[in-house]
């Protein structure tokens, strides 16, 4: 009888590496999303700073083993600062021939693929559309890379023989494999996985022990196997001291409303129809209830925006969420609300567009529509949120606005950070500032007359809640008269009107913080000038040409209606100003025509965000020239 | 001596609801009729003023709200019932009221018509039907009849018009009634009851436009034709019409047929006894519309044509918050911050 344990005989060396970048990638149902994201809050409980992309196609299911069909998660973790999601992977997981035939391209020169050798058989190839007799894992090309081709479907066929569960919830485990496999090669816990497929399947624990088996598979697999040689250490990073948590932008949105809608003590409403990226937002809100959050899937855009109109002239805060094709249909009602004079939050969570666009790909092209996308002159405050995280900060912000200001205002976020997600050190509910609400009581005119257009020094006019006795009074979509509101066709209190609520809008630039570089100094040879999402490649550029020596700054803005009051002084301490965007120039445009300065554009528009190399590279060529 | 005197429910009267904005419609518009029932009307409901809330979309009939001295927006075309959607959901206390036309109403608001309808905020509408667009000077609406000669159509309109009884019933509405401008005492009535509904409360009222459709509704209001035309729906009563109140109206099966009741036959004791409560009936009823069931001319009903009693949007939206708010209780907001995961660097 053999007692003796088999000597472990591998020597496993471990490589200490400051970052990494994984691409997850499969077909849309291997549960791609649902890998990557459990590997990134492992990540992010271990203490890792982090940035994650998840890349998906807009159809549910797109036909299987196709290109169009391919789901991607991108995850960028280190032990070093991190902001953005990574230009190239060191690490691609391809569950199939189409998987690898789309994420191949920015794989890392000597980077490492696994592969799940049933998704490269004839039918996966010929999905694929490779040529006929094609045999990328055998055919040398890709000698470049480390490639570990393993059948991860019959392993965990394997594995699971005994488990009494069908064929296809057998295969829909594989997904487990891989990721318990890239636990170990990035040694880390499963604790926190294994965790949430307890909590997941409470009531089949039957699928979550298979799961678990399947887990654990994945990590002995990596650990026993001759083939897996080395293992990477990345440690925590050394972020500031305080207490993190995993955020995406749409999450970040939700948290931001729960607290400015507690803050202001304003019962908060959303109005909203449902539609890609922004859905999220509904989804989240809606789980509040016990908040007192009334949420209202409308029949459409319009009646989304329209209910919260009519939420926030009864005293609600109250918000409508959408993406670009929500935002045209918008623009009538956000007419009448500027005309009203209400507050409204309006989040623009954009796509690729015009019309349907690519509804799961990023851009920044409705800029100029938020600026000016409606009919008459009908300015409105413009914010966007540059990161996961500074959605909450934004959110919070355009509430802030709007309820002090009276006024709807449009938050720009976009699907790449909507959907992204980084670590966050949450603040103090104590910290957060307060949002002044008032409603009018009595008559605030001479003779106990109300004028429900009466302006302060501000130019704000009161917020008046129907149910208040003795203030009853009409309002409306057609122009009204200074002061009293009344219906008023007189063409020089229509020109007077029309500056007024101009002035408005732009008295709100004394409220908000000077514009001042992100990184570098506030002057110098060239300014790199973003807005949104754009952020963490620009501020990466920014950083690492700092550190070649060059000097250039960073500078981003959150207010992009009214701009910072000093932004036309700080953008002429430079030579030179770069504006990259994804679109084809609307800020650059912007910036011209109100500061005259020669900038110039970087322009992307492929639905997919910025790298760093291609900042670095348009800056080195402004440098040079 | 002093003694605590609980407040006395406003002692309000017409006038109280009449804005100072002077009123705009055309010289004989129907508008000033309704206008001046649901000024009437009002004072004996038991609401205090500063609770109604009127919500207009655009059209003619949408100036209403500027002169009712309530509170009240006019909002933008065919949005009305949305953004009323919304003042109901956020402040359920307010009694709010829609005001729109048929245009507005059936064409450019078609959608948040119907799920207006559905959803079942407690919201009364009151959509006045001229069958015209009289504000943009006479071009044929979606209740215009079929052949109507307008500015759009100057060969004839080649479209089928709508129904709204049928729509708002085949859109689930809880509440659906028929009156007229030139009757003022059934408005009245309708109005009342309109607004004991709980539920959305769909008032068609015909109106005459004067000026762009004249006499559209005559046949139902004229002495000599009144009787014969429009036929006045009341709860348990039998559908009974005519000059000497001689035809009725009798169910063959799920058909309806017009009974002479001078002359022997099918005699009174058959006739249909409307049930505002019936589904199925208040469909039929609903299609006495035009030449309805196999080509015979029907009279027009008027009166509540189906009234449902079922739990509002409002109710079940605060039930479910009530229910969270007992099984989960608030979240504070320090744990909505955090979340559920959470590590610390020092």
């Amino acid at each position: 009888m053999d007692t003796i344990e088999k000597q472990r005989e591998k020597i496993v060396a471990k490589k200490e590496v400051d970052h990494i970048v994984v691409r997850f990638s499969g077909d849309s149902g291997d549960g791609m999303q649902l890998t990557g994201m459990q590997f990134t809050d492992t990540a992010a409980l271990y203490g890792n700073d982090l940035s994650t992309f998840p890349d998906f196609p807009s159809e549910i299911r797109a036909p299987i083993g196709t290109v169009a069909g391919v789901s991607g998660f991108q995850v960028h973790f280190g032990s070093r600062e991190i902001f953005t999601p990574g230009d190239s992977y060191d690490v691609l997981v391809a569950m199939n021939a189409a998987a690898l035939k789309v994420d191949l391209p920015k794989l890392r020169r000597g980077g490492i693929i696994i592969v799940n050798t049933q998704g490269f058989d004839k039918k996966n190839l010929g999905l694929a559309k490779y040529p006929p007799d094609a045999d990328p894992l055998n055919d040398g090309s890709l000698s470049n890379y480390t490639i570990h081709a393993i059948d991860i479907t019959k392993l965990t066929k394997e594995c699971l023989v005994d488990s009494g569960l069908g064929t296809k919830e057998v295969e829909r485990s594989k997904n487990m494999f891989v990721l318990g496999l890239l636990f170990w090669m990035f040694d880390k816990e499963m604790d926190h996985t294994i965790k949430f497929i307890n909590d997941k399947f409470t009531k089949k624990p039957e699928i979550a022990e298979a799961n678990i088996k399947v887990l654990q598979a994945g990590w002995n697999y990596g650990d026993n196997t001759e083939i897996f040689t080395t293992q990477f250490k990345i440690g925590p990073a050394k972020l500031p001291p305080g207490t993190y948590r995993n955020i995406t932008g749409n999450q970040a949105i939700v948290v931001g409303l729960l607290a400015a809608s507690e803050q202001s003590g304003l019962p908060l409403f959303i109005g909203s129809y449902p539609i890609t990226p922004a859905t999220d937002i509904l989804h989240e809100l809606s789980k509040y209830k016990a908040n007192g959050v009334k949420t209202f899937q409308a029949e459409d855009e319009i009646a989304g925006i329209a209910s919260a109109i009519g939420a926030s002239y009864t005293g609600s805060l109250a918000v409508t969420t959408t993406s670009g094709p929500g935002m045209a249909l918008k623009t009538e009602a956000m007419g009448l609300a500027t005309m009203l004079e209400i507050p409204l939050l309006i989040i623009d969570v954009q796509r690729g567009g015009p019309s349907t666009g690519l509804p799961t790909k990023t851009e920044q092209s409705d800029l100029l529509m938020a600026m000016f996308g409606r009919h008459g002159e009908a300015p409105l405050p413009v914010l966007a949120a540059s990161t996961p995280s500074d959605c909450f900060n934004t959110v919070f912000e355009a509430c802030k606005i709007a309820v002090e200001h009276m006024t709807p205002v449009i938050l720009l976020s976009d699907g790449y950070i909507a959907n992204g997600s980084e670590p966050w050190r949450f603040p103090n509910a104590e910290d957060l500032g307060t949002i002044s609400n008032s409603f009018l009581q009595k008559a605030n005119g001479a003779d106990e007359k109300l004028l429900p257009y009466k302006r302060n020094e501000f130019f704000v006019r009161p917020w008046i809640k129907p149910g208040t006795k003795g203030l009853e009074h009409r309002i409306g979509g057609l122009e009204k008269q200074d002061e009293t509101g009344n219906v008023s066709y007189e063409a020089a209190n229509h020109e007077k009107m029309t500056m007024l609520r101009a002035a408005k809008i732009r008295a709100i630039e004394d409220f908000i913080p000077p514009a001042a570089p992100d990184t570098g100094a506030d002057h110098g040879r060239l300014l790199v000038l973003g807005w949104g999402s754009t952020y963490g490649a620009i501020k990466t550029a920014v950083k690492e040409m700092l550190a070649e020596g060059e000097d250039v700054a960073h500078l981003h803005l959150h207010h992009i209606n009214p701009f910072p009051k000093n932004l036309g002084e700080l953008l002429n301490n430079y030579d030179k100003v770069l504006i990259p965007e994804m679109n084809s120039g609307q800020l650059l445009q912007l910036i011209r025509a109100k500061y005259l300065v020669p900038a110039t554009g970087l322009s992307k528009v492929q639905g997919q965000p910025f790298t760093t190399a291609e900042i670095k590279e348009k800056m080195l060529q402004l440098l040079k020239a | 001596m002093e003694t605590l005197t609980l407040e006395k429910p406003q002692s309000l009267t017409a006038k109280d609801f009449s804005s100072d904005m002077e009123v705009k419609w055309c010289p004989g518009c129907g508008d000033y009729s309704i206008l001046k029932q649901v000024q009437t009307v009002f004072p004996d409901l038991g609401i205090p003023k500063e609770n109604f809330v009127f919500i207009s979309g655009i059209g003619c009939s949408s100036r209403f709200s500027y002169y009712m001295d309530t509170y009240g927006m006019h909002s933008i075309h065919g949005r009305a019932a949305a953004i009323a959607s919304g003042v109901k959901a956020a402040n359920p206390e307010l009694s709010v009221w829609v005001v729109s036309g048929d245009g507005d109403s059936m064409s450019i608001g078609g959608n948040h018509f119907i799920h207006l309808m559905r959803k079942n905020f407690d919201i009364n509408y009151l959509m006045f039907n001229n069958q015209i667009y009289s504000l943009t000077k006479g071009q044929y609406s979606p209740t215009s009849e079929k052949g109507k000669i307008t500015k759009t159509s100057p060969y004839g309109s080649i479209e089928e018009p709508f129904n709204p009884s049928e729509l708002a019933l085949g859109a689930k509405a809880s509440f659906v009634a028929r009156t007229l401008d030139r009757d003022p005492k059934h408005m009245q009535g309708i109005l009342r009851r309109a607004h004991q509904h709980r539920g959305t409360s769909f008032v068609e009222v015909y109106q005459n436009c004067p000026v762009f459709n004249d006499g559209a509704f005559f046949a139902f209001s004229d002495k000599e034709t009144k009787k014969e035309e429009a036929l006045q729906l009341e709860d348990g009563k039998p559908l009974v019409f005519g000059n000497d109140d001689d035809k009725g109206i009798i169910l063959d099966g799920l058909t309806p047929v017009i009974v002479d009741l001078k002359e022997g036959g099918r005699g009174r004791d058959e006739l249909w006894i409307h049930d505002e409560k019936d589904k199925t009936k208040a469909n039929l009823i609903a299609r006495f519309f035009d030449t309805a069931f196999d080509g015979h001319h029907f009279p027009r009903p008027f009166g509540v044509i189906y009234a449902e009693e079922r739990p509002t949007y409002e109710d079940n939206m605060a039930a479910q918050i009530e229910l969270q708010k007992e099984k989960k209780g608030k979240q504070p907001l320090q744990k909505i911050l955090s979340g559920d995961k959470t590590w610390t660097i020092f």
